[in-house]
Order: structure tokens, then C-alpha cells, then sequence
């Protein structure tokens, strides 16, 4: 009992708080941004809040409590992720390893999977089984170009290749690693579940996939992991590539700028068939990925 | 008892205030399922998109029943599609809302003597708002969306409510289209005549709610 630090409750609290609606604030401005690139005006920048209280609102089925279990474990998942994201140059937890990142990531999908594989509902099963086939797609090459970091500076912490990054745009990892980059922004598009690879939620095709059986309260946990997830991936591109930042500010920015990039190609593009996409993922991805680990391998000897 | 009394009206008071706000989160952001049993769903795209823009009042539309605010029952309806139109509604959850669109679901419109078309909706499910029109075109159904939210936000839209209290009522309706069994082969004539109507019902309702205050 004595190593429960009330401090640090506190700033964890504030920190899963703060994910949840850097998240969300970004989710109204990327609807927003999609509605101006359709030349409508878009709902207002903070719908994605209003939305959220409203489905906290309703009344809501559960099937199972495995069900109930599931969506807490995502949520638990994503947000224990998010304490170990450097936020602008500070690690709450002290530790930032990169390899604790990907480890808990993925336990934030097999909440998800549990969750909503439990509502018994068909299509919420191809959403989720689909939701996993992506992610085998991707994580491939997010782990090469992450194996080629740590190569590279000897360590796997996420703030030592943030600070490594400082004095100037010349030492961003973009202009160090582009192929590394174009790899993880074509991952960051199957991560998020946008466009091209938007298999999972489906609407017109599997009925939302993993969203299906989802009402009220659930949905809006379902809204809040989006939120937590993209506060998360968003902040590991920035810190990857982008030069971290010192100030909280210019770190939004430059998260916003990533998920800006990602809803203009999903406004534009259309869905790939499922094993399309992992056909293209690792097709792509993985030798651009590929390419850089072997580059930059040349370099250090 | 004076105290009990005082305590009493406080948590009603500090419930309507609580429900005030909630009110207002679900007027900005509805959700809605559309039924495109007949010709309305045509005025649907151009309300969402780029000329008339629905998303700026944050309507959208979602996948499930499950998921979805409100029910457009765009057009008439047919037995058969009765029957899942029901189903849909009551898989939605509370608070939830129904709109019917044209003059289809008000009357039966061009087809009120068809034998396999329905021609009151509000005999099977608790309308909330109905738009006149054949078809109504897209700013009617902005218009008449923004009355129902301004009914949300008064707390008038409560269909549901309606629904849940009167069910016996509603079900028997339901059944006698339903579960119908001799053919209809005579001169159309109104299966509902026995019934009491919906302003008797309504009227009951108001009573009621007199005698609790």
C-alpha cells in the first residue's frame, strides 16, 4: 500500500482525462475537415464531445458480462498505452519504452475482440476478425522501422529518439528515415481503420463490423478507445518522426498535422477487399520498411 | 411529512434540471436509422450532403438499430415491412424517436385503399412527428427536424414513453394487421373502427397527469 502515490493517481488520472479529449477534439476537426473537402460545412469542432455525452445518456443492452468486461479492458488498455507516449518531452511514468507501447496496443484490440465477439452478432465477429487480420499487416512494418531505431541509438526508450531529434527540422527522423515514414503512414492509415482500410467498420458492408451490437454506454466507450487510440498513434508518429516537442502546443500541432494528412487520403480514397489490403500492407509497407532497416543497418557499419 | 414533502419535489426539481441538460446533448446529436421502404429515401441524399448539409446539426446516419436516435420511416409501408419496421424500433434504445415522412404514413396516401399497405402509422408505433408532403422536399425535413429538436429539448418528444405506457394498446394493433387471416376480397373498410383513438389516449394521459400533481 505504501508505493500508491497520491500524486501520481492524480496525474494519471489527468493523463488518461487528457488523451480521452485530445482524442475527441480531434475526431470533431477531422469531421470537420472531411465535410470541408466535400465543400459542406461540417458539424461543429466539438461535436465528437456532444456525441459522446449524448450515447453516456441513453439507455443500453449489455448480452453477457463478458461483453461488459471486454469494452473495460480495451479502454484499460488504451489508456495504460497512453501513459507510456512521452507528451511533449514529459513520460508520466518515468519510462517510455517502445517495446511496452506495442506490447499494450494490441491489448486494447483483444478487449475489443473479446467485447463484442461476446455480443454474439455475426458481423461483429467479421468486423473483429478482420480488425485482427490488419493488424498482422501492420505491425510488421512498424516493427522494422522500430527495430531499426533502436539499432540505430542502442536503446528502446521513445524519449531518447525524440531528444535525438532536437536542433532544428534538418534532425527530424522524416528527413533521416523518409522511406521509414511513408511506411508507417501507410500503416497509420490501417491502424486508425481509415480509408483504403476501412474493413473493419464497414457501414454499408458488415453494418459497422464491431460497432453493431453496440448501444448507448458502449458506444460511447467505443468512441472513447477511438479517441484514446488515435491520441496514442498520433503521438508515437510525432515522437518517431516529427521531433517530439517541448512545448504542449506545438506537440497538438503536430499531432493534429498527422491525423490532417491521414482524413485527407481517407476523404479521398476507397476501400480495398480484406486481403487486398494486407497484400498491400505488407507488399508496400513492409519493403519500404524493409529498406530502411537495411539502409540504415549500411550506415551504422 | 412537510419535510418529506420538500425533499420529494427538490429530487424532481434537480431531476427535470439533470434531464434539461441531458436533453440538450441529444438534441445536438442525433443519430438516425433510415427505412427506405418507400420513395422518401430520394430527398435523403441531397439533405446530407453538400447543398443542405444535415451533419451541421450533428445528424448522421449509423448502421444498427442499435446505434440510432431516430427512425425515418421514409415513405408507406407495406405489411410485410410493418413487421420489421417494429422490430427495428423496439431494438433501438431510449430515448428514442420516430419520424414519419409524407403523406404515406399519415393517411396512406396514393395507396389508402391498397390491401397490403398500412395506412396509420401512429396505430402501431408513437409517431413523434410527421411531414406532410408528397414528397417533402429537403428544407421540409430540415424544418420539421428542427421542431423536433426544439420538442426534445422541451422534453414534449415522448414517444417512447408513449409506447412503454399504452404497449397493450399498440400491440393489439399490430396484431389485428399482423396476424390477419381471412382474405380481403370486400370494399376496403377501416379495421380500427372499435378501437379508441390515439386522442382518447393522449386525453387519458393528460388526465392522469393532473390527478399526480
Amino acid at each position: 500500500m505504501s508505493n500508491i502515490n497520491g500524486l501520481l493517481t492524480l496525474k494519471l488520472i489527468g493523463f488518461s482525462f487528457l488523451s480521452m479529449s485530445v482524442g475527441l477534439l480531434f475526431m470533431g476537426l477531422g469531421r470537420k475537415v472531411t465535410a470541408r473537402i466535400q465543400r459542406r460545412l461540417g458539424p461543429p469542432f466539438y461535436q465528437a464531445f456532444l456525441d459522446v455525452f449524448k450515447a453516456f445518456s441513453k439507455s443500453s443492452i449489455t448480452h453477457n458480462y463478458v461483453m461488459d468486461l471486454g469494452m473495460i479492458m480495451a479502454l484499460g488498455g488504451l489508456i495504460a498505452t497512453a501513459f507510456f507516449i512521452p507528451f511533449a518531452g514529459y513520460a508520466v511514468l518515468g519510462s517510455s519504452s517502445i517495446v511496452i507501447i506495442l506490447y499494450l496496443m494490441s491489448i486494447g484490440y483483444l478487449g475489443m475482440a473479446m467485447g463484442v465477439s461476446a455480443s454474439g452478432n455475426p458481423n461483429a465477429t467479421i468486423g473483429i476478425s478482420r480488425a485482427l487480420a490488419l493488424m498482422l499487416g501492420y505491425e510488421i512494418p512498424i516493427v522494422m522501422i522500430v527495430l531499426a531505431m533502436m539499432l540505430t541509438y542502442g536503446s528502446s526508450d521513445l524519449l531518447t529518439f525524440a531528444t535525438a531529434q532536437q536542433g532544428g527540422f534538418a534532425n527530424w527522423h522524416i528527413f533521416k528515415y523518409p522511406l521509414g515514414f511513408l511506411a508507417i503512414e501507410i500503416s497509420f492509415q490501417a491502424m486508425l481503420g481509415e480509408a483504403p482500410y476501412d474493413h473493419m467498420i464497414a457501414p454499408a458492408e458488415i453494418a459497422s463490423g464491431p460497432m453493431v451490437e453496440l448501444s448507448g454506454k458502449y458506444l460511447g466507450i467505443g468512441f472513447l478507445l477511438h479517441a484514446v487510440q488515435l491520441y496514442v498513434e498520433t503521438g508515437l508518429i510525432v515522437n518517431l518522426f516529427l521531433g517530439g516537442a517541448s512545448t504542449w502546443y506545438v506537440f497538438l500541432l503536430k499531432q493534429f498535422a498527422v491525423y490532417f494528412t491521414s482524413m485527407c487520403i481517407n476523404a479521398v480514397m476507397a476501400r480495398y477487399r480484406i486481403e487486398q489490403g494486407i497484400a498491400h500492407l505488407w507488399k508496400y509497407a513492409g519493403t519500404l520498411a524493409l529498406l530502411q532497416l537495411f539502409i540504415t543497418r549500411l550506415g551504422v557499419f | 411529512m412537510n419535510k418529506n414533502v420538500y425533499m420529494t419535489n427538490l429530487r424532481d426539481e434537480r431531476q427535470n434540471a439533470w434531464e434539461g441538460i441531458l436533453n440538450y446533448f441529444r438534441k445536438r446529436s442525433m443519430w438516425m436509422l433510415y427505412y427506405c421502404t418507400g420513395c422518401g429515401a430520394v430527398e435523403l441524399p441531397p439533405t446530407m450532403t453538400t447543398r443542405f448539409d444535415m451533419e451541421r446539426f450533428g445528424m448522421g446516419p449509423m448502421a444498427t438499430p442499435r446505434q440510432a436516435d431516430l427512425l425515418l420511416i421514409t415513405g408507406y409501408l407495406s405489411v410485410k415491412t410493418l413487421k420489421r419496421v417494429i422490430r427495428s424500433y423496439e431494438q433501438m434504445q431510449d430515448p428514442k424517436y420516430l419520424v414519419g415522412f409524407g403523406s404515406c404514413p399519415i393517411n396512406g396516401g396514393i395507396y389508402w385503399d391498397t390491401y397490403p399497405v398500412i395506412n396509420h402509422l401512429e396505430m402501431f408505433l408513437p409517431v413523434d412527428m410527421s411531414i406532410a408532403g408528397c414528397m417533402p422536399r429537403p428544407q421540409a425535413i430540415l424544418d420539421s427536424f428542427e421542431k423536433l429538436r426544439d420538442e426534445i429539448q422541451e422534453g414534449k418528444a415522448v414517444g417512447y414513453k408513449r409506447y412503454e405506457k399504452h404497449y397493450d394498446w399498440y400491440k393489439a394493433n399490430q396484431d389485428k394487421v399482423l396476424n390477419r387471416e381471412e382474405a380481403i376480397l370486400q370494399p376496403w373498410e377501416d379495421p380500427f373502427a372499435d378501437k379508441p383513438t390515439l386522442e382518447a389516449l393522449q386525453a387519458e394521459d393528460k388526465i392522469e397527469k393532473g390527478k399526480d400533481k
